[in-house]
C-alpha cells in the first residue's frame, strides 16, 4: 500500500512538473528596454589636469549613473516609457510645465552630451566651416570666446551653457539654462555644452569658475565632435546659399 | 547686550539685534513695554556712536558664524567652512555691496532689501539672488552649532508635535524634501525652495534652514546629500537657536494681531487715548523693519 502511495505521490509531482515545463515554454517573456550609461570616450584620468580623474569617478561613475537608474525606476510605470532620449526629453518639457521625468531624462541627455564635448587635448580653435560660422554670427573668436565665458558666469544656481545652431534664426548662439533644460526643448540644436553645476568643478577648482570655464575653452573643448555636430545640422538648417557645383 | 560691538554695525544691524535680544527676554511683557525700552536703547547707541566717532557705513558687513571655522568638525570640515563662508558668502556680500551702492537700497537692513528687491515676485534689477542668498547664509550659520543635534525642548516641541505627529515625522518630512530638492535651495521646514528664494517674501518667519546647493557639501561629502541631511539633522542642528527664533514668531505673530485690532478699532471710530495712537505708529515701524 505504501509503496502504491509513494508511486502515486511521484507521478503526481513529475506530472506537475511537465505542467510548469509545458506552460514555461508557451509563456510569452516580456522585453524591458532601459536606457543605459555611456561612457566617456576616453579614460578617466585622460582629462587631467584641468579636469581630474577623482571629478569623472564621482560626476559621471555617481551623479550621471544615478541620473540613468532613477530614470529608468521612474519609467517602469510610466507611459512615457519606450521613448528615445531625445523624444523623451522633449515630451516631458511639456512645453515648460516638466513632467517628473524631465529632470533625470534632461540630466542624462546633457551628461552624454557633455562627455563628448570634451576630449583630452582639447581647447584652441575650431577649423574652416565652423570657425568661419562663428566668425560671422559672433564678429571674431574671441568675441564667441567672450560671450561663452561671460553667460558661463552669469548663470546663477545650477546649470549649463551651450552654443546652439537655432533654426529659426540661422545663426549660432551662446544660451544659459537653469539646472537640466537643455535646447532641445525650443527646438535648436546644441553644438557644444558646459555644464555649470557645482558637482562639476567643486572639486578641482572650489569655488573658482572663472578659472574653471577657461581651462574648458583653452584646453578640453572638443571641436572636431562640434564640427561634426555642425555638419549633421546642416542637415536641418538651411546656413546660406547652395553650392552648387559648376559643371 | 554687546553695544560696543552692536555699534560699529549698519544701522539695520542694530535695529535687528535690539528686537530679537529685547523680545527673546521680555517675552511676558506686554508689547509697549517692549517698545519703549526698545527706543530706549536705541538713544543710547546713538549716542554712544556720536561719542565713539565711528563711521556707520550703509554697506552690509559679512557676518561671521556664531563658531570658530572649524567647531564643526568632523561633520563639517573647516576647509568647506572657509570655503563657503569666506569665499561664497562673502563673494554675495561684496557683489551685493558694489551692486548697490548708490541706489535707492543702498543704506537699508538686509530684510528690507531682500524683501524690496523680490518686489512680490517681479524682481527688480540689479540681481535679487544676492541679497536673498546673504540672508540665507547668515540664517543658516547660526542654525548650526558645535555640539548640536539633539532633541527640541519645550514649546517647540509641542508645536512640532502639534503639526507634524512627532519629531520623527518633522524630521523624515525634512530630509525627504531636502534629498528631493532638484535645483539649488535652501530649505526651510516643510518648504523647500529653488536657487536663493526665502520666506521672507512670502511673509513666513523662517526657523530653520540647511543649504543643498552643492558647495555645501561636495568637500566632506561629494555626492552623497543624504548623508550631509542625516548629520546635519543628528549633530549639527542648533534647536536653540530654532527655540529662540519661534519665541520670536510667536511674539511677532501676537504683535501684529494687536495691531489689526488696533486698525480695526480706529477704523470703527473708537479712539485710544493719545498714547495708544502713538504707539500704534511706533508699531508700524517696528515690524516693517522686521
Amino acid at each position: 500500500m505504501l509503496h502504491l502511495f509513494i508511486v502515486t505521490l511521484l507521478y503526481f509531482f513529475g506530472y506537475q512538473k511537465q505542467k510548469d515545463q509545458l506552460r514555461g515554454s508557451r509563456r510569452t517573456s516580456r522585453i524591458v528596454a532601459f536606457y543605459g550609461l555611456t561612457a566617456p570616450p576616453y579614460e578617466l584620468d585622460a582629462l587631467e589636469p584641468y579636469m581630474s580623474q577623482k571629478t569623472l569617478e564621482i560626476h559621471w561613475g555617481k551623479h550621471h549613473r544615478a541620473y540613468v537608474d532613477n530614470l529608468n525606476k521612474q519609467l517602469a510605470n510610466s507611459p512615457l516609457y519606450g521613448l528615445t532620449l531625445d523624444e523623451l526629453v522633449k515630451v516631458a518639457y511639456n512645453n515648460g510645465n516638466p513632467l517628473p521625468e524631465f529632470n533625470n531624462a534632461a540630466q542624462v541627455w546633457n551628461h552624454n552630451f557633455f562627455w563628448e564635448s570634451m576630449q583630452p587635448d582639447g581647447g584652441y580653435m575650431p577649423a574652416a566651416g565652423l570657425l568661419q560660422q562663428i566668425e560671422k554670427d559672433f564678429g571674431s573668436f574671441p568675441n564667441f570666446r567672450e560671450k561663452f565665458i561671460t553667460t558661463a558666469m552669469s548663470l546663477f544656481g545650477s546649470g549649463w551653457v551651450w552654443l546652439v545652431l537655432k533654426k529659426e534664426e540661422k545663426k549660432l548662439a551662446v544660451v544659459g539654462a537653469s539646472n537640466a533644460v537643455n535646447p532641445l526643448v525650443w527646438g535648436d540644436i546644441p553644438i557644444i555644452t558646459l555644464d555649470m553645476w557645482e558637482h562639476s568643478y567643486y572639486l578641482d577648482y572650489r569655488n573658482d569658475r572663472g578659472k574653471y570655464v577657461n581651462a574648458f575653452m583653452d584646453s578640453l573643448v572638443s571641436w572636431q565632435s562640434a564640427t561634426a555636430r555642425m555638419a549633421r545640422a546642416e542637415a536641418f538648417v538651411n546656413l546660406g546659399e547652395p553650392k552648387i557645383p559648376v559643371a | 547686550m554687546h553695544l560696543s560691538a552692536v555699534a560699529t554695525d549698519a544701522e539695520g544691524y542694530i535695529f535687528l539685534k535690539l528686537t530679537y535680544e529685547c523680545k527673546l527676554s521680555k517675552i511676558r511683557i506686554k508689547f509697549r513695554k517692549a517698545c519703549e525700552k526698545q527706543k530706549k536703547k536705541k538713544k543710547r547707541i546713538r549716542k554712544m556712536v556720536g561719542r565713539c566717532r565711528t563711521r556707520i557705513t550703509a554697506q552690509l558687513e559679512l557676518k561671521a558664524p556664531p563658531y570658530s571655522l572649524d567647531a564643526l568638525e568632523p561633520y563639517m570640515s573647516r576647509e568647506t567652512l572657509e570655503y563657503h563662508w569666506g569665499k561664497h558668502h562673502r563673494g554675495y556680500v561684496d557683489n551685493l555691496n558694489k551692486q548697490i551702492s548708490g541706489t535707492d537700497l543702498d543704506g537699508l537692513a538686509l530684510e528690507e532689501i531682500v524683501v524690496r528687491s523680490y518686489n512680490r515676485g517681479n524682481p527688480l534689477p540689479p540681481s535679487t539672488m544676492l541679497p536673498r542668498s546673504i540672508w540665507n547664509h547668515d540664517f543658516f550659520w547660526s542654525s548650526m552649532k558645535p555640539g548640536g543635534g539633539g532633541q527640541p525642548r519645550g514649546v517647540l516641541l509641542e508645536l512640532i508635535e502639534r503639526d507634524f505627529g512627532s519629531l520623527e515625522g518633522l524630521l523624515n518630512e525634512f530630509k525627504q524634501a531636502a534629498l528631493t530638492q532638484f535645483e539649488k535651495d535652501n530649505k526651510l521646514v516643510v518648504q523647500k525652495s529653488p536657487n536663493a528664494v526665502n520666506p521672507l517674501v512670502w511673509d513666513y518667519h523662517p526657523l530653520l534652514v540647511v543649504d543643498v546647493w552643492e558647495h555645501a557639501y561636495y568637500v566632506d561629502y561629494q555626492n552623497r546629500r543624504p548623508e550631509f541631511v542625516s548629520t546635519f539633522i543628528e549633530k549639527l542642528i542648533s534647536w536653540d537657536a530654532v527655540s529662540a527664533r519661534l519665541e520670536e514668531a510667536i511674539a511677532q505673530a501676537a504683535a501684529r494681531a494687536e495691531e489689526d485690532e488696533r486698525r480695526r478699532e480706529e477704523e470703527d471710530g473708537v479712539m485710544d487715548d493719545g498714547d495708544a495712537i502713538e504707539m500704534y505708529l511706533d508699531t508700524e515701524n517696528e515690524s516693517e523693519a522686521e
